[in-house]
């Protein structure tokens, strides 16, 4: 009987959060019509583009997909350090570090086998020491993770950006990296599409996380830290170990998440020039997790939306003339309207009150 | 050096440093009534094209100007609503902010010229300097005594503090904490916002997406250094400019064969990161800075 009444309960939450989603992204679109209209384009071609770019046909899903793996990665990554308490939005720098360590991997003479083991390594290990660097400063000098991880960013990008250019760049297209070897790749899930195999990586850590934070002790004191400090220091937890282990754990997801985009994604496979082909991905991620109410798996609906925005902006751009950063704006506006608790009960009492 | 190298760096300098300062000192007055907003960065780029736009449009910098500022008071009044009066989330807040004037402003520059990337407003639409020099860099030494004498020598900057230290007992005392929150969102907000103006109509002369470069985050981490007082957010202010002024120094010097140019560009936010860490521990933020005052 009251087993039943709680998944009940869950349902009607889970519910109300979508709800509260659908309203805030209703809002988004509804203000950017009118930019869009401002701007002396037609909304409803905008939108109508938009749409079918993203989900109208078979080829524009995988690429939504395709945008979805990393979106997912660094939405997790900003979901995680939201459950300890923590706003780190360095994911954006993690992800240029750690593509930037799939280059270094790449540059190596590796007998072949070797090349895809090295590129998760030196990547991954890169993205978790640029996280960590964040981590150090807010445990031991209390220096506030927005404004470490936003310079941190900076830094990762001109030093990618310089790699690029000085280093590892190509002799025969200066205006690239070195590609990754072909046998250092991952395998394209969908010929002649951007879908690549590592959609089931991203699921495969969603899921791991997901288990983590709600089955095991570590997920229990990021939760408890995040939900009051004050009280966990109570029932004997480390915040400073927490804090670093979801650092830790933030670095490695924007990590995985910026190897494979140039390990995996169809046709470069190598970074460009201002990084255009990495650019945003970590801030998208914030939209993703906070779409997601910050739960791993709601992260995965969430992550191929804005994957759809992201895929369905390039056919906007083309067939109705609309700037593709467009669906940036958007982004932002869901983002304010989903700071707001509870929009719908908000607006219920409102009614109720008149 | 010679007087006239002395004379430019300084000058270089201040114009460096009075976006930083500007954009603190207002965040110094929203954060001590309470409201935290992060998205200075996205307040900056967006009232920097604005500004452009109106400027361009009539011709006239005063007009570019103050459309810029009320850009920035206009966003400020969207965050303080969210905000002050229905108790949302303040980070999550000003990361909408960023992120939709990260999207909004490209989309807008070729809404509106036409062109990708950025835009370099006529030399009509440009600020005209006064007795040589920029008058929003006058205006800011201005500014911040004058907030200063607000916020700490007036009963009505008493109030306000009142807000962000302790707004029940603000309440109890007959101050309307969510209105005086709004307004100093408002305020705060419009001084980034003239930050933003003055990079784009003034100093740099251009607009792009990337015009504030990270200005808006260094601006938040000086707020922290001053302890949220205007004097101390000045000489932050002016460390911080200096850094950037810095790079186009080093990169003429003969540092320039050991230090690849590209890489003298992580300058600012290097000394963004050392000095935060180096000064912090012995400032203490209000007590109810970025917390959702509710009655009870």
């Amino acid at each position: 009987m009251s087993l039943q009444l709680k998944l009940g309960e869950r349902y009607k939450e889970i519910l109300f959060s979508i709800s509260e989603v659908a309203l805030a992204t209703l809002i988004g679109i509804g203000i950017s019509a009118i930019f869009i209209k401002a701007g002396g384009y037609s909304p409803t071609s905008a939108f109508f583009y938009l749409f079918k770019g993203a989900f109208g046909n078979l080829y524009g899903f995988y690429t939504s997909l395709s945008y979805s793996t990393p979106l997912m990665l660094t939405g997790l990554a900003f979901a995680l350090s939201v459950r300890a308490g923590l706003f780190n939005i360095g994911a954006e720098g993690q992800v240029y570090i750690a593509a930037l360590g799939a280059i270094i991997a790449a540059s190596l003479a590796l007998p072949s086998y070797l090349y895809l083991l090295a590129e998760f390594a030196i990547g991954i290990g890169l993205a978790v020491m640029w996280s960590l660097f964040a981590g150090i400063l807010k445990v031991w000098k209390g220096v506030n993770e927005v404004v470490s991880t936003i310079m941190l960013n900076w830094i990762a990008y001109w030093v990618t950006e310089y790699s690029r250019s000085n280093i590892f760049y190509d002799p025969l297209s200066p205006d690239r990296t070195i590609r990754i070897p072909i046998t250092g790749r991952l395998p394209i899930l969908v010929e002649n599409t951007q879908l690549y195999s590592g959609i089931f990586i991203s699921l495969i850590v969603v899921i791991v996380t997901y288990v983590i934070l709600w089955k095991t002790a570590l997920g229990y004191e990021i939760r408890a830290v995040g939900l009051s400090p004050s009280a966990s220091k109570y029932a004997g937890i480390k915040f400073s170990l927490v804090a670093l282990e979801a650092f830790a754990l933030s670095g490695l997801f924007a990590g995985i998440a910026g190897v494979m985009e140039t390990i995996g994604r169809p046709p470069t496979y190598a970074i460009v020039t201002s990084l255009t082909n990495l650019v945003n991905l970590g801030f998208n991620g914030i939209t993703v997790s906070l779409i997601g109410r910050n739960n791993p798996i709601g992260i995965i609906p969430a992550s191929i939306f804005i994957g759809g925005l992201m895929a369905g902006a390039t056919s906007m751009q083309i067939f109705a003339g609309v700037p593709l950063e467009m669906v940036q704006a958007v982004q932002g506006i869901i983002v304010m309207v989903l700071a707001l608790p509870g929009i719908i009960r908000l607006i219920k009492s409102k009614v109720r009150r008149r | 050096m010679d007087e006239g190298m002395l004379l430019s760096i300084l000058l270089q300098t201040a114009y460096a440093s009075t976006p930083l300062l500007l954009s603190s000192t207002g965040e110094i007055l929203s954060e001590r009534a309470g409201i935290v907003n992060i998205g200075l960065e996205g307040i900056m780029l967006l009232s920097g094209f604005v500004g452009v736009v109106v400027g361009q449009e009539t011709l006239n910098p005063l007009l570019g100007i103050l459309a810029g500022i009320g850009a920035g008071a206009l966003v400020g009044l969207i965050h303080g609503m969210i905000t002050a009066y229905m108790k949302g989330d303040h980070v999550i807040s000003g990361l909408g902010i960023n992120l939709f004037a990260l999207g909004f402003v490209p989309y807008g520059i070729y809404a509106v010229w036409g062109v990708r990337g950025y835009f370099n407003p006529s030399d009509q639409a440009k600020v005209p300097k006064v007795f040589g020099v920029s008058p929003i860099f006058i205006a800011s030494l201005v500014l911040v005594p004058l907030i200063y004498y607000i916020l700490f020598k007036t009963r009505f900057g008493l109030s306000l503090r009142a807000c962000g230290e302790d707004p029940h007992s603000a309440d109890a005392s007959g101050v309307r904490v969510e209105r005086m929150q709004l307004l100093a969102s408002v305020i705060g907000a419009s001084f980034s916002g003239l930050a933003g103006v003055f990079m784009s109509l003034d100093w740099l002369t251009t607009i792009t997406k990337d015009l504030p470069a990270g200005r808006g985050f260094i601006a938040l981490a000086i707020v922290n250094f001053a302890n949220w007082n205007p004097l101390l957010g000045l000489l932050g202010s002016y460390v911080f400019g200096f850094s950037w002024v810095a790079i186009e120094w080093l990169k003429i010097s003969a540092l320039k064969q050991v230090i690849p140019v590209t890489l003298l560009n992580t300058i600012p936010y290097l000394v963004t990161l050392a000095v935060t860490a180096g000064a912090l521990g012995r400032s203490r933020p209000p007590k109810y800075a970025g917390v959702p005052y509710k009655k009870e």
